[in-house]
C-alpha cells in the first residue's frame, strides 16, 4: 500500500499546522486569541460527530445533547451549592487544584451515561428514523434546561464565576486557557485518530459502506453502532465541558436543535469521515459568524445561505466537502502523472 | 404534584382537543411529505410561521391598515426581473447575464442610496408595517387563509422544484438544505415584518366562551377542531377517493413504474410538497389567534410536530391523528400536572413507543 507514506505525510502537515497556531496565537489580539479557542472547542464537537456521520454513515441530529448536558452538569456542580456533595467534592477537588479532573469527569460521565441510553434507543432505527429520534431525544434535553429551572435556571442559564485552576495553575487568562484547550484537542484528535485507524474503526467504515455484508461477515452490527455513538457522545461531552470553561456560561439555547444542526454541517462542509476535516468546518462557520455578525444584522439569513449553497454545489458537483475538493484535485493530479494506477 | 378536579379535567380535555387540532394541521402535512418523498423536511414550522405572518399581512390589506402597494411593487419587480434575466441570457449566455443584472442591481443600490435615502432592495424584499386588528369577520380570516394558502403552497413548490429535487434519498442533504430555509424564513419574516408578537383576533362569533357549569370553553378552539376535521376529511377522501390521490398512492408505491405508465412524478412531487406546506399554512393562519405570532414560534413548536410523526409514524394519516390527539392530551396534561417537566412527560411515553417499535404506530416503514 502506498498509504502509509502519505497518512504520515498526512499527520505530519496536521501537527505542523497546530504547532504553528500554538506559536502564533500568542501574538493575535484577544478577540482573535478567543475565536481561536472556540474553534477548539467546536472542533471537537464536530470530530466527535464526524464518527458518527462520516465513518459509520449515521445522522444524528441530535449531537448537542451531550455537549448540553456535560456543559450543565460542569456548571452545575460548579455554582449549585445547595447540591452538598457535589459541591463539597468541587471546592475539595479544586483546593488540591484537580477541580478541572473533577470537572471533566463528571461531565464527561454524564455525557457518556445520556448517549448510552439514548443510543440503546436510537440504534434500532435506520436513516430517516435515526435522524428524527436522535433530533427528539435531545428535544427532551433542551426541554429540561428550558423549563426544569430548579436545576437549569431555565432561560437565564447558569453563569459561572471563574474556571478552577489546574495544579494551582491559574487559566482565567485568555492563552493558558487557549493553550489547555489545544492540549485536549490535540489528545481528542490523537485518540479519535487511533480510533478510526483501528480494526475497529475500520469495521465502522464496513458498516457504512455495506451492512448487510458485514453482518454475513459475523459483525455484531448493532453493537459497533452503539459503541460509535457512545464514543461521539463521550469526546462531544469533552467538548461541551470546555464550553463551559470558555464561556462561563450556558444557556438552553446552545442545546437546541439549531447547535445540532450546526454540527452536522461542520461534518458535511469540511468534509465527513476526515477527522480534519470537520474542524475545518467549525473554523470557517465561527469565524464567518464572529466577523459577518459584526457587520450585518441579518446573520441567520446568511447561515441558511451558506447551508443551501454549500450543499447544493457539493451536491451537483459531488464533492464532499472541503477535503473533497482537495481530494479530487489529488486524484486527478496523480492520475496524470501515472497513467498505469 | 397538583391535584386536578373534573371540572379542570374536563376544560383540560377541551384544550388538549384543539390543541391536537392544530397539531394535526402542522404534522399531517409533515407526514404527507414524508410519505410520498421520504423527506425530512425541517422548514415545516417555520411554513406554519411564514402562513401565520402572510395571514396577518392579509388581515391588515383587508382592514386597510397596510397598504398591497408593495407587494404589487415586489412582483412587478420579480416578473421584470425574470424577462430581463431571460432575454439576457438568451442574448449574452446566462454566466454573462447574471453578472451583469447583479452590477446593475449594485450600481442602482449605491445610485439611489446617494441620491434619496431609499433602500433599493425594498423593491424585491419589501419592508411591512402591520398593525393588531381589532374589528375582525369570518370573512376577512377565510381570505387570509387563502392568501396563505396559495402563497406558501407557491413557494413550497419552487422550493421543490429548484432545491429538494436535486436530492433524491440523501437524507443528510435534504435536512441541512430545510433547515437553511428555516432559517431563511426565520430571518426573512423578521425582516420583513419586525419581531413584535402579533395576535390574531379571533371572528365573532369565535370570540366568545360558552360557560357551562363554571366552566369555561372558548369557541375559537371549537373552531380549531372544526377546521382540523376538515382538514383531514378532505386529506382522507382526497387520498383514497379521487384520481389525484390514486396517482400519488401509485407514485408512493412504485414510482418507476408509474412513470411507465407515463404519470410525471415530477409533479406529483411538486404538488405534494405545495399541499403540505399548505396545509402548514393553514395550520399558522388559524394558530394565530392561539400562540400568536412571533420570531422564533417555529422552532419551539417543530419538535411536537416531530412528536406527533414520531408517535404516529410518518407517512400515515391515521398516525398524524392519533399522534396529534396523543401530544396533545400529553402536553396539557402535562404542563397543568408537573409544569417543570412536561416537556419530559411528553417525550418520555414516545421514547417508549419507539424503543418498541422504531417506525412509530401506524407507520409502514
Amino acid at each position: 500500500m502506498l498509504g502509509t507514506a502519505i497518512e504520515r505525510r498526512r499527520i505530519m502537515i496536521v501537527l505542523g499546522v497546530f504547532a504553528a497556531l500554538a506559536l502564533i496565537t500568542p501574538f493575535l489580539d484577544l478577540f482573535l486569541q478567543s475565536l481561536v479557542t472556540e474553534i477548539l472547542v467546536f472542533g471537537i464537537l464536530a470530530m466527535s460527530l464526524d464518527i458518527l456521520l462520516g465513518y459509520t454513515g449515521l445522522a444524528s441530529l441530535g449531537h448537542a445533547a451531550y455537549f448540553g448536558v456535560a456543559s450543565y452538569a460542569s456548571a452545575i456542580i460548579m455554582t449549585k451549592k445547595s447540591w452538598v456533595v457535589t459541591y463539597a467534592m468541587f471546592t475539595w477537588t479544586d483546593s488540591a487544584g484537580l477541580g478541572l479532573f473533577y470537572l471533566f469527569f463528571i461531565g464527561v460521565l454524564v455525557a457518556i451515561a445520556f448517549s448510552a441510553f439514548f443510543g440503546y434507543l436510537a440504534i434500532r432505527a435506520k436513516d430517516v428514523y435515526f435522524l428524527m429520534i436522535t433530533l427528539s431525544l435531545a428535544m427532551v434535553v433542551w426541554g429540561l434546561a428550558y423549563r426544569w429551572s430548579a436545576v437549569t435556571e431555565g432561560d437565564n442559564g447558569i453563569i459561572v464565576p471563574g474556571r478552577p485552576s489546574l495544579f494551582g495553575f491559574s487559566l482565567e487568562e485568555g492563552l493558558p486557557f487557549f493553550y489547555f484547550t489545544l492540549a485536549i484537542f490535540l489528545l481528542c484528535l490523537g485518540v479519535l485518530y487511533l480510533i478510526t485507524q483501528s480494526p475497529f474503526g475500520r469495521t465502522l467504515v464496513g458498516i457504512r459502506e455495506r451492512e448487510e455484508r458485514m453482518e454475513m461477515l459475523g459483525y455484531n452490527i448493532w453493537l459497533h453502532k452503539y459503541l460509535a455513538f457512545i464514543i461521539a457522545g463521550t469526546f462531544s461531552g469533552v467538548a461541551g465541558v470546555l464550553w463551559t470553561l470558555y464561556n462561563l456560561f450556558i444557556s438552553p439555547p446552545d442545546v437546541e436543535l439549531i447547535t445540532s444542526a450546526e454540527a452536522l454541517f461542520m461534518v458535511a462542509l469540511g468534509g465527513p469521515a476526515t477527522l480534519v476535516g470537520p474542524v475545518i468546518g467549525a473554523a470557517i462557520i465561527r469565524s464567518l459568524q464572529q466577523f459577518v455578525s459584526i457587520y450585518v444584522e441579518r446573520w441567520p439569513l446568511i447561515l441558511g445561505s451558506i447551508y443551501i449553497i454549500t450543499i447544493m454545489l457539493s451536491r451537483l458537483y459531488g464533492v464532499d466537502g472541503i477535503l473533497g475538493i482537495a481530494n479530487k484535485f489529488r486524484r486527478s493530479f496523480a492520475a496524470e502523472n501515472n497513467p498505469k494506477d | 404534584m397538583v391535584s386536578l378536579s373534573i371540572a379542570n379535567v374536563i376544560e383540560l380535555s377541551y384544550s388538549s382537543l384543539s390543541y391536537a387540532s392544530l397539531l394535526f394541521l402542522l404534522a399531517s402535512g409533515l407526514s404527507l411529505i414524508f410519505g410520498v418523498m421520504r423527506i425530512v423536511n425541517l422548514a415545516h414550522a417555520a411554513f406554519f410561521l411564514f402562513g401565520g405572518y402572510i395571514g396577518l399581512e392579509a388581515y391588515n390589506i383587508f382592514y386597510g391598515t397596510a397598504s398591497i402597494m408593495p407587494r404589487l411593487i415586489q412582483l412587478a419587480t420579480w416578473t421584470a426581473l425574470y424577462f430581463a434575466w431571460r432575454g439576457l441570457s438568451r442574448a449574452a449566455g446566462e454566466g454573462r447575464a447574471a453578472l451583469g443584472l447583479l452590477s446593475a442591481y449594485i450600481i442602482t443600490e449605491i445610485v439611489t442610496s446617494m441620491i434619496w435615502d431609499y433602500r433599493f432592495i425594498e423593491l424585491f424584499f419589501p419592508v411591512i408595517k402591520l398593525q393588531k386588528i381589532d374589528q375582525v369577520n369570518f370573512l376577512a380570516l377565510s381570505g387570509a387563509i387563502a392568501v396563505a394558502v396559495i402563497v406558501v403552497g407557491l413557494g413550497g413548490m419552487l422550493i421543490e422544484r429548484f432545491f429538494l429535487r436535486h436530492f433524491g434519498h440523501d437524507t443528510l442533504a435534504q435536512v441541512l438544505v430545510t433547515i437553511g430555509f428555516a432559517f431563511i424564513l426565520q430571518d426573512g419574516s423578521l425582516y420583513t415584518w419586525g419581531g413584535d408578537n402579533f395576535m390574531f383576533e379571533a371572528p365573532w362569533p369565535f370570540n366568545q366562551s360558552i360557560m357551562i357549569a363554571d366552566m369555561s370553553f372558548p369557541q375559537y378552539r371549537l373552531f380549531m377542531i372544526l377546521v382540523a376535521v376538515l382538514v383531514g376529511l378532505a386529506l382522507l377522501f382526497g387520498i383514497e377517493r379521487t384520481r389525484l390521490g390514486a396517482i400519488m398512492r401509485a407514485t408512493v408505491d412504485d414510482p418507476e413504474m408509474a412513470r411507465g405508465i407515463g404519470i410525471n412524478t415530477n409533479i406529483v412531487s411538486m404538488s405534494i410538497f405545495a399541499i403540505g406546506a399548505l396545509l402548514a399554512a393553514i395550520g399558522g393562519v388559524v394558530g394565530g389567534a392561539f400562540f400568536g405570532v412571533y420570531p422564533g414560534l417555529d422552532f419551539e413548536i417543530l419538535p411536537y410536530a416531530f412528536a406527533v410523526v414520531i408517535i404516529g409514524g410518518l407517512g400515515s394519516l391515521t398516525g398524524a391523528v392519533v399522534g396529534s390527539l396523543v401530544v396533545g392530551f400529553m402536553e396539557n396534561f402535562g404542563t397543568a400536572l408537573f409544569p417543570e417537566l412536561s416537556y419530559f412527560a411528553l417525550f418520555a411515553p414516545m421514547a417508549i413507543i419507539l424503543a418498541v417499535k422504531p417506525t412509530g404506530l401506524f407507520g409502514k416503514g
